[in-house]
């Protein structure tokens, strides 16, 4: 069966190459960055399934980011996180990734794998 | 419901919980009392006025109307009195100057001139008689036998022979009878001189008298000047006896004067003194008698005013209390929704600080996640770190607390993002824990005992989840005021009918007084005033269950505890359930 690959997005260092080392021990095949720019170079050599984005990242929002990247790659799925979740990212994550696919840290990593495979499949 | 309950003020009973320099704006007893004095002062201050100048200038008219008509009456009769006497006297004065001493001293020829006295000048000629000078009644005709008797020592006499002419009182004489006598002195050549004297009786005058028209239990007579009358009266004695009225003072015109009599009435008295004659005519009216009318006319006047005023007091009354009543309710309307936004906005700063918070610690709680996960995940995956039971419990010990404290966090977050209205899919239980584990802390401080009943066969339903939390934030947090350490608190939810449920907070605490219970929901109305309690928390409570079409009621004894009781309608979605509750609750 075909690897999963996905790209991490998130500010934090530290939560993001962790839980990529998390996804790769359950046989993922996770990049991660830690800024907008690095996603979309990173879009430029390799191919994702699916993008787990930080809806906080500085200078411009995940959503946003979830455009940019579904432009250079229509078929890539997303799934979202915050620690915060105000009503407006919470409308605007739902419309972009879907229902169900906007998930408030902390994240149980067996969720999140579970939700992974979900939109995938969509 | 009485017309009373609608003109009284229903203002003041709430307690004033905001003070300030504004305060006197919002006393309305004191506005209501301002309206209705001014009101009422400007309305009766006229109509008062008026009516007692009316009512003095028509007493005036009356009575000066009955002052005119005694004087008119009294004037009448005085001239009618004077051509009397004056017409006999004349008559008397021609036969003595027409007929000699000689002549009149025959019987024949006396009694032929009492005769054609009588005949022409009707009534009043009883007798005449010739008296020398000496006082002899020389001649005489008439009903008595008075021939002979000596007048010499009368008063009458005496009176005659120094002015000529004389008219006597009223007196009994010789003949015991009341009369009075006209005398004419002949003065002869020779120095000699006679008498000629007439005896008249009182009943001409009598008729005269008893004759006028006087009204008011009026009387009419004659007295001399000391008093005595002279004719019968009505009501103030009889021929000859002393009057026990005031005999007033001489005055050349008709008078008419009020006096209080004896038997302390008020009489108005027209008198005239008759010229040439010891006589007084009286006119006597009581006053009472008179003003009988006009008193029927004043109880109207009294009573035309009476009506007046208890109908335009009613109209002010009932106009000051609806009119203040309106201020209030607008007053209170605006100063609510100031504070229901004063409110919301307090509550979307708490949302956005909480909300800010739980993003501070997520993040780092997410990064404690993935690294306790990853060494969670190295002791079971990886053979190196195999076996340590020890360190794999530390680890899952960090995850459970980060599991805990995440829990918190979205709790926090799901609080603050629902103050915004929207209408989703409610679990009520669920929604209910939420609430209480914000006061889960205080209430296992306390300690308060709660009890939570939902039965499992409420279905999920649509409402504004924002409001339905600070509905029940309100409600416990009334609970946990009046309960004491150790209290109870039941909330109890039931389904009632298919189109509404029904949620029972029942507490132990102080409970509510009988006549507070049905003012609990007013705005500005606390027990708990200068405790910090605005008066305000069950107003909005009673607000936002309104916004949501439910209703709120309340139970209380005193001492033993209050329920409140929210019934919510049940707005039932089919097949559709927010993706975003399920996030929360698996996540």
């Amino acid at each position: 069966m075909k690897k999963m690959r996905v790209l991490l997005v998130d500010d934090e260092e530290e939560l993001v190459s962790t839980m990529a080392e998390r996804l790769a021990l359950r046989g993922i095949d996770a990049d991660w960055v830690t800024s907008c720019e690095n996603a979309l170079e990173k879009l430029e050599t390799r191919k994702y399934d699916l993008a787990v984005l930080d809806v906080k990242i500085p200078r411009i929002s995940g959503i946003e980011l979830g455009k940019r990247l579904k432009e250079k790659d229509p078929e890539m799925k997303f799934i979202f996180m915050t620690g915060h979740g105000s009503d407006d990212d919470f409308k605007a994550g739902s419309a972009e990734a879907g229902p169900g696919y906007y998930l408030v840290k902390p994240v149980d990593i067996e969720y999140l794998i579970r939700k992974m495979n979900e939109v995938i499949k969509k | 419901m009485h017309l009373w309950d609608k003109l009284k003020p229903p203002f003041g009973e709430t307690k004033e919980v905001a003070p300030g320099t504004s305060r006197h704006l919002f006393n309305y007893r004191r506005i209501w009392k301002s309206v209705v004095l001014l009101t009422g002062g400007v309305s009766m201050i006229p109509l008062v006025f008026i009516t007692l100048v009316n009512y003095g200038a028509m007493q005036h008219s009356i009575e000066s109307e009955f002052f005119l008509r005694t004087t008119r009456i009294a004037s009448n009769t005085r001239r009618a009195i004077s051509f009397f006497l004056t017409e006999r006297k004349a008559a008397l004065d021609f036969i003595v100057h027409d007929n000699s001493f000689e002549t009149l001293s025959k019987k024949e020829r006396l009694s032929g001139i009492l005769k054609s006295l009588k005949r022409s000048f009707g009534g009043g000629f009883v007798d005449l008689g010739v008296i020398d000078s000496s006082g002899f009644q020389r001649n005489y005709v008439g009903p008595y036998s008075l021939e002979g008797k000596d007048y010499s020592g009368q008063k009458w006499f005496k009176q005659v022979i120094e002015s000529g002419v004389h008219i006597s009182d009223v007196f009994l004489g010789f003949r015991k009878a009341p009369h009075l006598i006209i005398a004419v002195k002949r003065l002869m050549p020779d120095g000699t001189f006679y008498v000629l004297r007439a005896a008249l009786g009182i009943a001409p005058f009598e008729n005269l008298l008893t004759k006028l028209e006087l009204g008011g239990m009026g009387d009419a007579f004659m007295i001399n000047h000391e008093g005595i009358l002279q004719t019968p009266s009505r009501y103030h004695g009889n021929v000859l006896e002393k009057l026990k009225l005031y005999v007033p003072e001489y005055s050349p015109k008709t008078e008419v004067l009020e006096e209080r009599s004896p038997d302390g009435q008020n009489v108005l008295i027209g008198y005239r003194y008759i010229d040439e004659s010891p006589f007084i005519l009286m006119i006597v009216k009581k006053k009472d008698e008179l003003m009988r009318p006009w008193y029927s006319m004043r109880l109207k006047l009294i009573g035309f005013l009476l009506i007046s005023v208890s109908i335009i007091m009613t109209v002010i009354l009932g106009t000051a209390t609806y009119m203040v009543k309106k201020i209030q309710i607008a007053d209170e309307k605006r100063v609510l929704t100031l504070h229901n936004i004063e409110y919301s906005q307090k509550m979307a700063t708490i949302g956005r600080l909480a909300a800010s918070v739980a993003h501070e610690i997520n993040n780092p709680l997410a990064i404690i996640n993935e690294k306790a996960g990853l060494i969670q995940d190295l002791f079971i995956l990886k053979k190196k770190y195999a076996n340590d039971k020890k360190l794999l419990g530390l680890a899952n010990s960090i995850l459970n607390s980060v599991e805990r404290a995440g829990t918190i966090t979205k709790r926090l977050l799901s609080f603050s993002r629902h103050l915004d209205a929207r209408i989703e899919t409610i679990n009520l239980k669920q929604t209910i824990q939420e609430v209480l584990s914000f006061m889960g802390k205080e209430a296992e401080l306390r300690p308060i005992e709660i009890t939570l009943e939902v039965p499992e066969d409420i279905p999920p339903f649509e409402s504004d989840r924002g409001k339905l939390q600070q509905i029940f934030l309100n409600i416990i947090n009334n609970a946990f005021a009046s309960v004491n350490d150790g209290g109870h608190l039941d909330i109890k939810a039931q389904q009632e009918g298919k189109n509404s449920i029904s949620i029972t907070f029942t507490d132990d605490g102080c409970g509510i007084p009988k006549e507070d219970i049905n003012r609990v929901f007013e705005p500005f109305f606390s027990t708990k005033t200068g405790q910090g309690g605005t008066g305000l928390g069950l107003s909005i409570t009673y607000n936002l269950v309104q916004e949501i079409k439910g209703k709120i009621s309340v139970q209380s004894e005193l001492g033993k505890g209050t329920s409140f009781i929210v019934q919510i309608p049940l707005n039932i979605k089919n097949g559709e359930k927010s993706e975003k509750d399920a996030s929360f609750i698996s996540g």
